[in-house]
């Protein structure tokens, strides 16, 4: 079976996981994933048409909380675990662009 | 001393009526450790000092008689957080990591003054079979050190079957419990999906994670599971149903007649190794003169599918749950990263080892666009079908029983190179997390020397009768109570 | 060429829970940075969410509001991206299965009503906040997972005037279920935009750009005539409109392109295995909807048919729901509706407008404006001494004492007036003979005299009569 993924599809991947490959790397790792890949297209022979995705074997249903407020005063913990902090607030690189993503 | 043959209920008379104190028996946990783990290296952190003295404050309040483990030494998986003691899932990415809350798990043993001796080895982030992925070090398995305790809770499993503790903590995501406890001759139980509560497990794949108990003994390994169970506020998926106490019905009454167990031909055939085979005939043979009904006449057709739907869909969860490491707001951030996309491409590429990028990319690939439908929601789909297979067979049947692993324990080494070859391992242990179901390993034999696993799975919520078909079992065979040779003292 | 345009709105509402939608802290904003913060909002290794219902019940009563279909099963999912404020990495939302879809609001532009479709609504989390300079950025995280409501609209929007109507129905609307502050200079309220052109009876969209965070409703305007204009300028010298998104540029009303990295938008949508599904009870729904407050237009109705105001006057008094909530209040405490309205929406309203503020920052109460017309209705105060005590009532002053204080209150008592009467009267004989001849101009030269005498406080209406009394027995 053809494999499902190149090197260029491995770099484009690896983008979105924000990992990165050097050339050798992506030489060994293209035709390990290309191997796996290949195993997954096995499922392609079971039909499944009419079958319901499972996306989990919880038996809860309705599972929500009331809406109460706990402040946690973990506050200095979280900072101190951080690995860059200035004045109480966590400190990056400057963001490049100027638009926030839209999770918003 | 040696924690191999120790029944929990019975330490638990002694140190009440002081014919041990838990600072004696810790001490006694860290000297085997000592005596053992240069060469089994399962722990990545111990916690000696901590440890010692609590012990001494235990002994000082008293052992209460309604803390089954007050001054009990255990073990802790490293993918469990620990308040105040570095948790590091294995990984370069959390290396310097200390948590600021514990998991649920933790509370309710230390709600019981349990003695943590240390955190144990594992594959990166639980990904793999082996221990061999780990950031640190491989774990060697005690059986024979050249080959591997199996993964991912291989110091977990390593560390029981050095005698070190009575019990280590491990999480299940694939058959990282019962993998290594059939390669190692000790007992472990992943509980049914909801059952005991996840909050502070590190995340692998969230609908198939569970912590449960790797153990010496089937009664003990039901002791401990119940102190852990149960519904918490923290984990929505953790189930309200009620925890029973399994052990209260282990006992000399408890048999295995009428039981109806299911063998599925997938489960023994061809890609089983011979030694294996034999191992599990001769225990069904076993179950069968205990009175128990053994049907061979079963078949759970999409078996083959469990490793190829299970590796797109844990993976695709864990390249998701993995993203939040990216050297913002804790753990490793790499140092010669400038910018801050920098940041997240150095601090990942540096921070994670081969395995958990492989997954990482097997996962991101799967839910990617164009992707998805053929993979992950294929996949989904294929779940649905591996969860009636199972659905079918237990809804005329007690129990499903078949060997935790196509062989024993491998070289350490011998497979790493080949991804796949690693995968196709899980085989007979990923279907059961798909279908979110409970199920147990139990020491069955041996195949040249190497211990090998009953597994056996059960209903949904249902531990109780694996718990009585291991206890009977146990009971009357004694491949539980061989122990490896190690540290000299045998 | 002559075309048409579609315009599609996405608006985010944050909603005004005690706690945040997947951990409990609290939703609280102006306070130190990251001090509304937990490992759950830091995504600390092991740490699991856990839903709040209040955001649930919320976003089912904005679905009723928006006479939306809720979905009846329902589950979560995760969007996928990479950014400093968002600490999982991926956002927490809904995209296969909307907690409400195919809703409606009805709008009115320049007399003409329609109905625009809405697509379908969401709830999920907000991120943290990014601060710059120019070589770093800080994440507070406060913010984070602060609960919204994405409300999509169908492209049914055919104009800028459409859009902005059709964001202050769904702000008015909104803000009545009291669920949500729907402030946009507070960012309670954000609008995404996206508009297309196309020739007119064209049956394929055109190309669409969007617009993303534009901070007022004039902007809005201005953001997508600038857009509609570019679009027909580009198609017109034969040029094709780029998908792209562009930046609202507030100082020169013009519209930018923004560099984009591409591929980048691949957010791997997928269900979030850690909260289990809901099931929407048609109980629950009913007790939502016997809990949703009255939406403007009924209260309108209420207005008109009830209290005898007139649609306009309805119409201004249910433009905010404080207002309408102040109306209320102040109608309940015994006021004439009347005159209320009249109080709100003259004085009160320009004061606001020329103070630029809400009516809540001010020390204006119901009591204090319903006791001011109880004044005036009982003769206490003229209509001209009432100006002054508003302006007492608008620093928080209680109107009978202010008045009091100040002198500001009429002469009503006839034993006090009659006097005086009888002194003007005996003063101005001509004027008792003009009126006898038929002048009644003289009456109101008389009522003057008194009102002289009296410094303005006699109350007139009294005095007439004492007036007329006297006159006619002369």
């Amino acid at each position: 079976m053809a494999s499902q993924i190149d090197q260029q599809q491995v770099k484009h991947v690896a983008e979105l996981a924000k990992l990165e490959f050097n050339d050798a790397e992506l030489a060994k790792f293209t035709p390990q994933l290309g191997s796996i890949i290949d195993m997954f297209e096995e499922l392609q022979e079971q039909n499944t048409d009419g079958v319901d995705p499972m996306y989990s074997p919880t038996d809860r249903v309705n599972v929500m909380r009331e809406d109460v407020a706990v402040k946690s005063n973990e506050r200095e913990a979280l900072l101190k675990n951080a690995p860059d902090t200035e004045g109480g607030l966590i400190k990056v690189p400057a963001i490049m662009d100027d638009e926030s993503e839209d999770g918003e | 001393m040696k924690f191999n043959d120790t029944d929990l209920t019975q330490l638990h008379a002694d140190l009440q009526a002081k014919k041990v104190s838990a600072k004696e028996l810790t001490k006694a946990a860290f000297d085997r450790i000592k005596e053992t783990d240069d060469d089994v290296k399962a722990f990545i952190t111990l916690n000696e000092d901590e440890a010692l003295k609590r012990a001494e404050a235990i002994d000082n309040e008293g052992i209460a008689t309604d803390k089954l483990l007050a001054g009990v030494p255990l073990a802790v998986k490293d993918n469990i957080v620990t308040k105040g003691l570095k948790t590091t899932a294995a990984s370069k990415m959390l290396e310097n990591f200390t948590p600021i809350y514990n998991a649920t798990v933790i509370e309710k043993l230390n709600d019981q003054d349990f003695i943590n001796v240390g955190k144990t080895n594992l594959d990166e982030f639980a990904m793999g079979g082996s221990t061999e992925n780990s950031a640190f070090f491989t774990t060697h398995n005690p059986w024979d050190l050249t080959r591997v305790p199996g993964g991912s809770s291989g110091g977990s499993a390593a560390a029981v079957a050095a005698g070190d503790v009575i019990g280590a903590l491990g999480t299940d995501t694939g058959g990282s419990i019962r993998m290594p406890s059939s390669y190692n001759n000790v007992v472990g139980l992943k509980p049914t999906y909801g059952r005991v509560s996840r909050w502070g497990a590190i995340a692998f794949g969230s609908s198939f994670d569970q912590i449960g108990w790797i153990t010496n003994s089937v009664k003990n390994n039901a002791l401990l599971t119940q102190i852990i169970s149960g519904q918490d506020d923290h984990d929505m998926t953790s189930s309200d149903r009620q925890v029973p106490n399994w052990a209260a019905s282990l006992n000399e009454n408890t048999n295995v007649k009428g039981l109806k167990i299911a063998v599925p031909k997938e489960y023994l055939d061809e890609g089983i190794q011979p030694g294996v085979r034999t191992v599990i005939n001769k225990a069904l043979k076993h179950f069968e003169e205990l009175g128990a009904i053994i049907d061979t006449d079963v078949s759970m057709p999409h078996t083959k599918y469990g490793v190829p739907a299970y590796y797109i869909l844990a993976s695709s969860e864990a390249s998701s749950n993995l993203q939040r490491y990216d050297g913002i707001r804790y753990g490793f951030r790499a140092p010669d990263a400038k910018t801050l996309e920098e940041v997240y491409v150095k601090s990942r590429t540096q921070g994670f080892g081969d395995e958990v990028k492989r997954r990482i990319m097997l996962g991101t690939f799967s839910l990617s666009a164009g992707f998805y439908d053929a993979y992950f929601n294929k996949a989904a789909k294929i779940r649905t079908l591996i969860a009636q297979d199972f659905a079918n067979v237990l809804k005329d049947h007690d129990l499903i029983m078949g060997p935790t692993g196509a062989n024993p324990a491998f070289e350490i080494g011998s497979e790493i190179a080949d991804p796949k070859t690693m995968y196709m391992n899980d085989i007979l242990t990923v279907p059961v997390n798909m279908a979110g179901l409970p199920a147990m390993s139990l020491p069955a034999g041996f195949d040249n020397g190497l211990p090998v696993g009953l597994h056996i799975i059960g209903k949904a919520f249902d531990e109780q009768t694996i718990y009585n078909a291991g206890y009977v079992f146990e009971q009357t065979t004694d491949f539980h109570k061989q122990t490896p040779k190690l540290g000299g003292q045998d | 060429m002559n075309f048409e345009t579609t315009i599609g709105l996405e608006v985010h509402v944050e909603l005004k829970t005690h706690s945040k939608i997947y951990s409990p802290t609290p939703v609280e904003f102006g306070d130190e940075p990251n001090a509304n913060t937990n490992v759950i909002d830091w995504a600390y290794p092991g740490t699991l969410p856990t839903l709040n219902k209040g955001v649930v019940r919320d976003g089912i009563m904005a679905g009723l509001a928006l006479h939306a279909q809720i979905s009846k099963h329902m589950h979560f999912d995760r969007k996928n991206y990479f950014y400093p404020d968002n600490p999982k990495a991926y956002q927490v939302t809904q995209s296969e299965t909307p907690i409400a879809h195919d809703g409606w609001i009805e709008i009115e532009v320049d007399g003409k009503k329609k109905k625009i479709g809405i697509k379908e609504m969401h709830i999920e989390e907000d991120a943290g906040k990014n601060t710059h300079t120019s070589n770093y950025s800080y994440v507070d995280l406060n913010r984070q997972g602060t609960p919204l409501i994405e409300i999509v609209s169908k492209p049914d929007i055919a104009s800028p005037e459409e859009a902005v109507a059709y964001l202050e129905a769904l702000r008015q609307r909104i803000q009545f279920t009291g669920i949500s502050d729907v402030k946009m200079e507070e960012g309670s309220m954000r609008v995404d935009t996206n508009i297309s052109i196309r020739p007119i009876g064209s049956d394929k969209f055109g190309t669409k750009t969007e617009m993303k965070n534009i901070n007022s409703f004039n902007f809005v305007r201005k953001a997508l005539n600038f857009e509609q204009q570019r679009h027909e300028k580009v198609i017109m010298s034969g040029g094709t409109i780029a998908q792209e998104t562009r930046r609202f540029d507030e100082a020169t009303g013009e519209t930018i392109s923004m560099r984009t990295k591409e591929g980048s938008d691949d957010y791997r949508y997928f269900p979030e295995p850690d909260i289990p599904p809901l099931e929407v009870s048609d109980e629950w729904i009913q007790e939502i909807q016997d809990a949703m407050p009255e939406m403007p237009g009924e209260r309108r109705a209420r207005y008109t048919n009830d209290l005898g105001l007139s649609a306009y006057d309805a119409m201004v008094l249910t433009q905010t729901k404080e207002m309408s909530d102040f109306f209320e209040a102040t109608i309940a405490l015994g006021a004439d509706p009347k005159k209320a309205a009249n109080y709100l929406m003259n004085d009160v309203n320009s004061y606001l407008n020329d103070k630029q503020v809400d009516l809540q920052d001010t020390k204006l109460t119901p009591a204090n404006l319903a006791g001011m017309i109880k004044l005036i209705d009982d003769g206490t105060i003229s209509s001209k001494m009432a100006k002054k005590v508003f302006k007492g009532i608008l620093d928080g002053e209680e109107p009978a004492a202010y008045a009091e204080k100040n002198g500001l209150v009429q002469l009503s008592d006839p034993a006090k007036l009659q006097p005086i009467v009888d002194d003007v009267l005996a003063n101005n004989q001509q004027s008792i003979e003009d009126y006898k001849n038929g002048k009644d101009r003289a009456v109101g030269f008389l009522v003057g005299q008194i009102m002289k005498q009296t410094r303005g406080k006699a109350n007139p209406g009294v005095v007439n009569k004492l007036l007329m009394k006297a006159l006619n027995e002369k």
